[in-house]
């Protein structure tokens, strides 16, 4: 659906530049990248997550273990869904104990989605401790959870909606702020 | 009791070749006049049958009462005001009661609650074997002086061969006519529906169409050898109407019927697994279904009974293996045959008024099945124009099972008149 | 995406996209199978009864898990079965399923049509685990998503059943699915074990195995049961096995590598060789772990989401 677009808040180069320092500071904060595992969330998070160990591949030399973690099963609004979201793979071919887990995810918003991410991680195993890594963080929280790593806060009104795209899913790197129709307002 | 003159109605009488607008005239139990220009005696009942029919009063040769034993099922009472409703004048009762009708004992019993309780006239049917269990001759001679019109162990073939040829001697002194349930058990195999793509894709058991003819011919062959006269209930195949129209080009004497279901339904009604379309024969496919309506076209079959074989709601509420077999039919049977044949102009007015009354007169030697001057009063008036959705919660049967609810028919029955009786007027029965 | 239906009755009734959806969302399940904590909370506090007519402990566990693992509790109800006492009708039995607050019924029975009985009495899902004759869907569904899994594709492979069609609702069930996935299908067998008009529904017959398996991608081998004989459809299990035991001899006149299927409990020795069942081609022990794949992605279609 194309909604009416208010705003381009970041192009391709902010967002390669945004994920080249994000890259940093997980380096910087981990001090380097001893038992690091990164696990984008599906869908736009596995692309970010697989950029994000090639920045650090390029700076460190060393290529961190990469999964994609497909949180629907753990979703907590199921049953008040009439179309029912596609199942897609988790691929996580490492074990996760003892490893500090970068999950990777576009924006966060509720932070219901990084709650069921959180869920489903803790289910395929043990880790030392997990960072959270987005490209947006839009406020409107409803669980207490914080992203240790922000691209960009942008805050939004409930009548917006903001669209990470990305080259490999969308065909463009860039940020959009657009404006929802009337119906699907609130968070 | 009171004269009754029923008025403009289109009188067809096939025992007289008559399909003319006339007057009848009934006084007593009798048909007092039938003519054109009658006027109505002082304070007779007038019937105004403008656009309608009338018929002498129809038979349906093949009703379960299940009276004695099955009184869950159906009356007499309840199915003789099923019968009125539908516009039969008389009905002829199976045997496979409980106990079996094979003796005097249930065939007084019968008799008596169908003159205390009957809204038709019941013609009892014998068992041919003790029990039903197809191994010795039931006592045929007291059958028939209790008055039975015919011997059947109907529900059940006579599997055994050797029976079923003494018992065709046997009731040659009698003249009763033996109505033979045409069933190989062994080729049925315990199955629930026709044998065929149906059941292929519905993962039933089929009884094939084998199983019916294989003993239609035997029914054939013996029937010819003793001389016996029999008559073959509920025909449903293609191969059965071939057999019999064979040996009636030979002169066998034999004659058949056809149920309304087998005439105008088939197997792709049971796709649903609605256990009303389980019925005993199964309902067939397509090209089944023509061969019969074509033999009674042509009169080689030359009756319609309906087999009302009423059913409990709860023992039809089943698994479709575990329903009994049977459709309620009385109700709905004449206007079914005139929606699916009469009106498209498959079969005429005066084969259909054969079929159901001047045969089964015949056939039995009952009387009725006529409009002649003198002979019993009892008549069958149709509305041909008469539209009703079906609605079995509204029968006066017992028995609900019918696959045709929700069905449009057109063309019911609007009036019986039972020996100078009106016992239904517009599908209401008159207590 | 949902399956656009309250029940499961049979692969009749499904659209290929259907197909498609119920097996894309296996692959994901099978992933969950494979982990040390096999459950997700997606299906907390929904409830799926397991109704049992016909002992059956391979579906009944295979589905009981698939509820389990994907967070729904679950009750076995397994009447006595015998057709003389029956006891309670099914239809009272559905009310009283409803009364217990079911979200999902899984139904096997002896008597086609049962499932659709109690689809009709029951606002719950029902789910066909077999009924009769008629159809075994969740069995078809495992089985192509076994063949698709191994050979990447269900369009234009070869597939022969072989055994006994007649009673087989394993058979049924996977003609219809594998030829609206533009699989050929042959089945083989004796006449005696063939369903009247079979070739109606789209499959080649043959009555030799010599035939039947030339050059095909996958055997899929029914069980044989002794009442058959008993009640005269063949003449002895001896000469039944000469005639349709799959051997090593007999593989090799499919295509190399072609997959050998069994739905279960196998005749050792008499509808297959011991050597074939446990060789290198067969898939039996995969068709086990990816029926509760299979289920689970039919739990999550069906009762996942809200009414």
């Amino acid at each position: 659906m194309d909604l009416p677009v208010k705003a381009n808040i970041m192009d391709a180069e902010e967002l390669r530049r945004v994920l080249i320092r994000i890259a940093y500071e997980i380096l910087e904060r981990n001090k380097g990248t001893q038992d690091l595992v990164l696990i984008g969330i599906r869908r736009r998070g596995v692309p970010l997550a697989q950029r994000l160990q090639k920045i650090i591949e390029e700076l460190e030399g060393v290529k961190v273990p990469l999964g994609s973690l497909d949180i629907t099963l753990y979703r907590d609004d199921l049953t008040t869904l009439t179309v029912y979201p596609r199942v897609q793979r988790t691929e996580i071919p490492f074990d996760i104990t003892d490893k500090k887990v970068i999950l990777v995810d576009d924006v966060l918003f509720t932070g219901r989605t990084v709650r069921a991410a959180l869920d489903a991680l803790i289910d395929l195993g043990r880790p030392k401790n997990i960072q959270l890594a987005v490209i947006i963080d839009r406020g409107h929280r409803e669980l207490p959870i914080r992203a240790d790593y922000v691209g960009k806060n942008v805050p939004t009104s409930l009548k917006e909606e903001i669209a990470v795209q990305v080259q490999e899913i969308d065909g463009v790197d860039q940020v959009l702020i657009r404006e929802l129709p009337q119906e699907a307002q609130g968070p | 009791m009171m004269a009754i003159f029923i008025r403009g109605g289109r009188v067809i009488d096939p025992s007289q070749n008559l399909d003319e607008e006339l007057e009848v005239l009934i006084e007593g139990d009798r048909i007092a006049a039938l003519g054109r220009d009658l006027s109505p005696p002082p304070g007779a009942k007038i019937i105004s049958a403008h656009g309608k029919i009338v018929a002498p009063g129809f038979i349906d040769m093949h009703v379960h009462l299940r009276e004695p034993g099955y009184e869950h099922k159906e009356t007499i009472a309840t199915g003789t005001r099923a019968a009125a409703a539908g516009g039969f004048t008389s009905v002829v009762c199976m045997a496979n009661t409980l106990p079996v009708a094979d003796n005097v004992g249930v065939i007084a019993y019968i008799k008596e609650k169908a003159r205390k309780e009957g809204m038709v006239r019941v013609y009892p049917v014998g068992a041919v074997s003790k029990g039903q269990e197809g191994e010795e001759m039931a006592e045929i001679g007291d059958l028939a002086s209790a008055g039975v019109v015919a011997l059947s162990d109907d529900g059940r073939p006579v599997m055994n061969s050797l029976v079923m040829r003494y018992a065709l001697e046997y009731a040659r002194m009698f003249n009763l006519p033996i109505i033979s349930h045409c069933e190989d058990e062994n080729l049925a195999n315990g199955g629930v529906m026709h044998e065929g793509y149906m059941s292929t894709v519905l993962g039933l058991r089929g009884i094939p169409a084998a199983a019916e003819e294989v003993m239609v011919a035997r029914d054939l062959i013996l029937a010819e050898m003793t001389g016996g006269k029999i008559h073959l209930a509920h025909l449903s195949t293609a191969g059965s109407v071939r057999l019999l129209k064979e040996a009636r080009s030979r002169g066998i004497r034999v004659s058949a019927e056809v149920t309304p279901h087998h005439l105008c339904l088939t197997d792709k009604m049971v796709e649903t697994y609605d256990t009303n379309t389980k019925v005993n024969p199964p309902l067939r496919p397509d090209e089944h279904r023509q061969a019969l309506v074509e033999a009674l076209v042509q009169g080689i079959i030359e009756v319609i009974a309906t087999d009302h074989a009423p059913h409990a709601q709860e023992e039809k509420e089943q698994e479709y293996d575990y329903a009994p077999f049977g459709i309620s039919g009385l109700e709905t049977a004449v206007p079914l045959v005139i929606t699916c044949l009469v009106l498209p102009g498959q079969l005429s007015w005066s084969q259909m008024i054969r079929a159901w009354s001047t045969n089964p007169a015949r056939i039995l030697g009952i009387p009725g099945g006529t409009l002649a001057e003198g002979s019993v009063a009892d008549v069958t008036i149709i509305d041909p124009d008469r539209e009703k959705e079906v609605d079995s919660q509204k029968f006066y049967s017992k028995g609900r099972n019918t696959p045709l609810t929700g069905w449009k028919l057109k063309g019911w029955p609007a009036v019986t008149i039972v020996g100078g009786k009106v016992v239904m007027e517009e599908g209401q029965v008159l207590e | 995406m949902a399956l656009a239906r309250k029940d499961l009755l049979g692969i009749k009734d499904l659209t290929p996209e259907e197909i498609n959806l119920i097996l894309e969302t296996a692959g994901p399940m099978k992933e969950i199978l494979g982990r040390d904590i096999k459950k997700v909370p997606t299906l907390r506090g929904k409830l799926v009864v397991l109704l049992f007519y016909e002992p059956s402990t391979r579906t009944r566990t295979s589905f009981e898990l698939a509820a389990k693992y994907m967070g729904a509790d679950t009750v076995n109800f397994s009447p006595a079965a015998s057709s003389v006492e029956k006891g309670e009708s099914l239809k009272d039995t559905a009310q009283t399923l409803e009364a217990m607050g079911a979200d999902a019924v899984v139904i096997r029975h002896r008597s086609g049509g049962a499932a659709a009985f109690l689809a009709r009495t029951l606002k719950a899902a029902v789910l066909n685990g077999g009924d009769g004759m008629h159809e075994h869907p969740t069995q078809a569904l495992l089985d192509m998503f076994t063949i698709k899994e191994k050979l990447g594709r269900l369009e234009g492979i070869k597939v022969a059943i072989v055994g006994d069609i007649l009673h087989s609702r394993v058979a049924r069930s996977n003609i219809y699915g594998l030829t609206k996935m533009g699989a050929e299908v042959r089945v083989v067998g004796p006449p005696t074990l063939l369903p009247p008009d079979i070739e109606k529904l789209g499959v080649k017959v043959f009555f030799r195995m010599e035939e039947g398996l030339e050059g095909v991608d996958v055997i899929n081998m029914l069980r044989i049961q002794k009442e058959r004989q008993e009640r005269g459809l063949f003449p002895s299990l001896r000469e039944y096995m000469n005639l349709y035991k799959l051997t090593a001899q007999r593989l090799k006149l499919a295509r190399p590598g072609a997959l050998v299927l069994h739905p279960g409990p196998i005749n050792r020795g008499i509808e297959i060789d011991p050597e074939v069942a446990d060789g290198m081609q067969s898939v039996i022990k995969e068709q086990v772990t990816n029926g509760v794949a299979v289920r689970m992605a039919l739990l999550y279609l069906m009762i996942g989401g809200g009414k």
